[in-house]
């Protein structure tokens, strides 16, 4: 018996300022698996994952995304949040005199509300995110700094883990976070991935580093190129890729 | 910058309703029969009559200032009544339970009950109707401290002494334009004394309404505090939603002798107008302080998202050695509103101090002027001064604009400054959102976060007000 995919891209076209950038991608990710996507600088991998979570300077020239069966193109990006998809972002932006705390309260507050579930007070909400803090070796004080001011690169990208932790999506999209990390941060993050992996859950992590694939083991493996998947294979393909280089391919 | 940020402007004013009473209105004009009509009424002494009258001489050869980076047609002072009192059956009411009450509960529907059984706990409000006080809650426990806190009009003609002694010591007459015409007109307002070495046992507060057409609002408001004494006192302000402008001239006087504090916070919500800049409050307020004795301060925390035009400037005299001045500001612009506002810090005494922090939100198409001086005289050996004025832009039609003066005659003297200009980016939206937070709360988000600083400057109570009024005047500054 099939399964119904989480998400579904058919011959999807997207362009800036009249530039074609994906130039027909079709992708499908069931329930619980983990697809990674690499491919060389410019080829288009952000822009796949900001089209999907909803970012506007992309035109949507053709094709479709079902998420959980609905047109995703439908929902505003906060709709799609709460729908449970979620962008680690390659370059976090930092909101400076917002308290991390305030903001991933917010954020978590407006997501349950929308599933139908209760408000967390403010004194669990601080339990569960110093909890979560611990498990990625960051220090409470972080939750008191502005979202990402004056965090190091490595601190926002963890941070995009912690808020990933607490809004448990079902599908994240992480657009590199292992750049910039520290070895010993690289394993942190990969194992906050790894214990948020389940039946339901599915992850596209986009990355440059075969090594990261180590630690979170795809199902598979896809190679972008000029706004088009031009392979995809399974976990051997990114250590194939990592001998021969991307010219190998094309 | 993306359509959204651009499209523009619903806001809704809560405070805009008119309140259905009788009142006594002046015909509009302004001439020295007015005034004895006003000081009349008020049944004042003759030397007050005749302190308002020399005002009125000096500012007929007085002209509006043109220095602001504001624009507006010229005020007709002709047009404006300079007097409206709510018609209650005897003179004036002589305890809040004589007041109409339907002007309590126009006091009431803005958050602030006075009648005894709901009256703010911890807070003791002076409420101030069109021209006239209606009403002080607290008084007897007040003044078992001592602490005078009551109308000006009462002031002067129960204690003649302070009001003669200090009305008019910190901000002359002839001051500026619009300080000689408050001193000529001016209506009501609050009088505050602190005896020595008393800490006011509540906060003070003076919550002005605005409510008939076409009056012009002139209060005076003047704060003693004497020597080792400490008082915080908050103002209030809102308006009727109305097609005319209307004019608000205060003027704020506060004196702290040796080893007091006052501090004192403005949360102020006129009327901005309407999404076409039709309406809304012109103010124009002379606030300045005096820390007349030596180890003094005064503090001067203002959150303004109201009024079709600001310009406001309150200021401090740093008189005394080791006194300390404070300016902490926000000032959110929507729509077609301008402000032109800022401070002064008058450095005279030695090792004297000032901060200023200045937080300016432009949205819409407005302009968000932040103008401001530090002077330091040559006898202010190891005078300080910090500033920092940050400007944020949301949607790229409004203006931000900062001048700021130093005039430094002491060597010694160390001046610091930062300017910042920042936007709400698309990034910062995006991330919001791509967190669940819808547009709107993540606009008012990423503005209280700027504006941190200054909140944390205000009376518990009135920090989340403040927040809430941002997020209320910031209604549709995106789409
Ligand atoms: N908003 C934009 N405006 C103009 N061009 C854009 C915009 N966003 C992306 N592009 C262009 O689209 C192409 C793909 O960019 P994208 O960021 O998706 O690449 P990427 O695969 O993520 O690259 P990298 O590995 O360097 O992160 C690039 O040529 C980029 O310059
Ligand atoms: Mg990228």
């Amino acid at each position: 018996m099939s399964k119904t995919p989480l998400l579904e891209v058919k011959d999807l076209v997207a362009e800036v300022d009249g530039k074609t950038i994906l130039n027909g991608i079709s992708l499908t990710v069931n329930p619980g698996e983990v697809h990674a996507i690499m491919g060389p600088n410019g080829s288009g991998k952000s822009t796949l994952a900001n089209v999907l979570a909803g970012r506007d300077d992309y035109e949507v020239v053709s094709g479709s995304v079902r998420f959980k069966g609905q047109d995703l193109f439908e929902l505003e990006p906060e709709e799609r949040a709460r729908e449970g998809v979620f962008l680690a972002f390659q370059y976090p932006v930092e909101i400076p005199g917002v308290s991390n705390m305030q903001f991933l309260k917010a954020s978590v507050d407006a997501v349950r509300k929308h599933r139908g579930q209760e408000e967390l007070d403010a004194p669990s909400f601080m339990k569960l995110a110093r909890e979560h803090c611990k498990e990625l070796k960051l220090k409470p004080e972080f939750l008191k700094r502005g979202v990402n001011e004056g965090f190091s690169g490595g601190e926002k990208k963890r941070n995009e883990i912690l808020q990933m932790a607490l809004l448990e999506p079902s599908l994240a999209l992480l657009d590199e976070t292992d750049s910039g990390l520290d070895i010993d941060a690289l394993q942190v993050a990969a194992e906050g991935v790894n214990a948020l992996r389940n039946p339901e859950r599915s992850f596209i992590v986009v990355t440059h580093y075969q090594r990261l694939l180590n630690y979170i083991v795809p199902d598979y493996v896809h190679v972008l190129a000029g706004g088009k998947i031009v392979k995809s294979g399974g976990r051997e393909l990114a250590l194939e890729l990592e001998e021969k280089g991307y010219s190998w391919i094309q | 910058m993306s359509d959204e940020i651009e499209s523009l402007i619903r806001r809704e004013y809560e405070a805009g309703f008119v309140t259905n009473i009788e009142s006594e209105t002046l015909p509009p004009g302004l001439n020295e029969d007015v005034i004895r009509i006003i000081s009349a009424k008020k049944n004042e002494p003759e030397w007050m009559l005749q302190w308002r009258l020399e005002a009125y001489r000096k500012w007929c050869d007085m002209e509006a200032p043109q220095w602001a980076h504001l624009q507006h047609p010229p005020v007709d002072f002709n047009a404006i009544s300079y007097y409206s009192s709510p018609k209650s059956k005897d003179d004036a009411p002589k305890s809040l339970d004589e007041v109409d009450p339907e002007i309590l509960e126009t006091f009431e529907k803005l958050g602030i009950p006075l009648h005894e059984r709901a009256k703010l706990a911890g807070v003791a409000v002076d409420a101030v109707f069109d021209s006239v006080s209606i009403g002080t809650t607290y008084k007897d426990e007040l003044a078992k401290a001592g602490v005078i806190f009551c109308s000006i009009s009462e002031a002067i003609k129960d204690y003649p002494d302070l009001i003669q002694k200090y009305l008019g010591s910190v901000v002359p007459q002839q001051d500026n334009f619009y300080a000689a015409l408050n001193s000529a007109v001016f209506s009501d307002g609050s009088f505050v004394y602190i005896p020595k070495n008393t800490r006011c046992p509540m906060e003070l507060s003076t919550y002005f309404r605005i409510n008939e057409l076409n009056t012009g609002q002139f209060e005076r408001t003047l704060i003693v505090a004497d020597e080792g004494s400490y008082v915080s006192y908050l103002e209030g302000c809102t308006a009727p939603m109305r097609d005319e402008n209307q004019l608000h001239a205060a003027v704020v006087e506060l004196v702290a002798l040796g080893d007091a504090e006052i501090k004192y916070s403005t949360v102020q919500n006129w009327y901005p107008g309407d999404e076409n800049g039709k309406g809304g409050i012109y103010n124009f307020v002379t606030k300045r302080g005096v820390c007349d004795g030596a180890n003094s301060k005064i503090s001067w925390t203002q959150v303004e998202t109201g009024s079709a035009i600001t310009w406001k400037y309150p200021s401090v005299i740093l008189r005394g050695d080791n006194s300390i001045g404070e300016f902490y500001s926000v000032a959110l612009t929507n729509g077609y509103q301008q402000a032109d506002t800022g401070t002064k810090m008058i450095h005279l005494g030695k090792n004297t101090k000032s901060t200023i922090v200045s937080k300016g939100i432009s949205a819409g198409r407005s302009q968000n002027a932040y103008r401001g001086l530090v002077r330091i005289s040559p006898r202010a050996e190891g005078a300080r001064n910090y500033t920092q004025c940050d400007s944020l832009l949301i949607g790229d039609q409004c203006g931000a604009h900062t001048f700021p003066y130093i005039e430094n005659k002491n060597p010694d003297a160390i001046l610091e400054h930062e300017a910042t200009t920042s936007k709400v980016s698309d990034d910062q939206l995006f991330l919001c959102r791509q967190r669940g937070i819808d547009e709107e709360k993540a606009v008012s988000m990423i503005v209280n976060g700027f504006c941190k600083e200054v909140f944390k400057e205000l009376p518990m109570e009135f920090a989340v007000e403040a927040g809430k009024l941002l997020e209320v005047s910031l209604e549709g500054a995106v789409g």
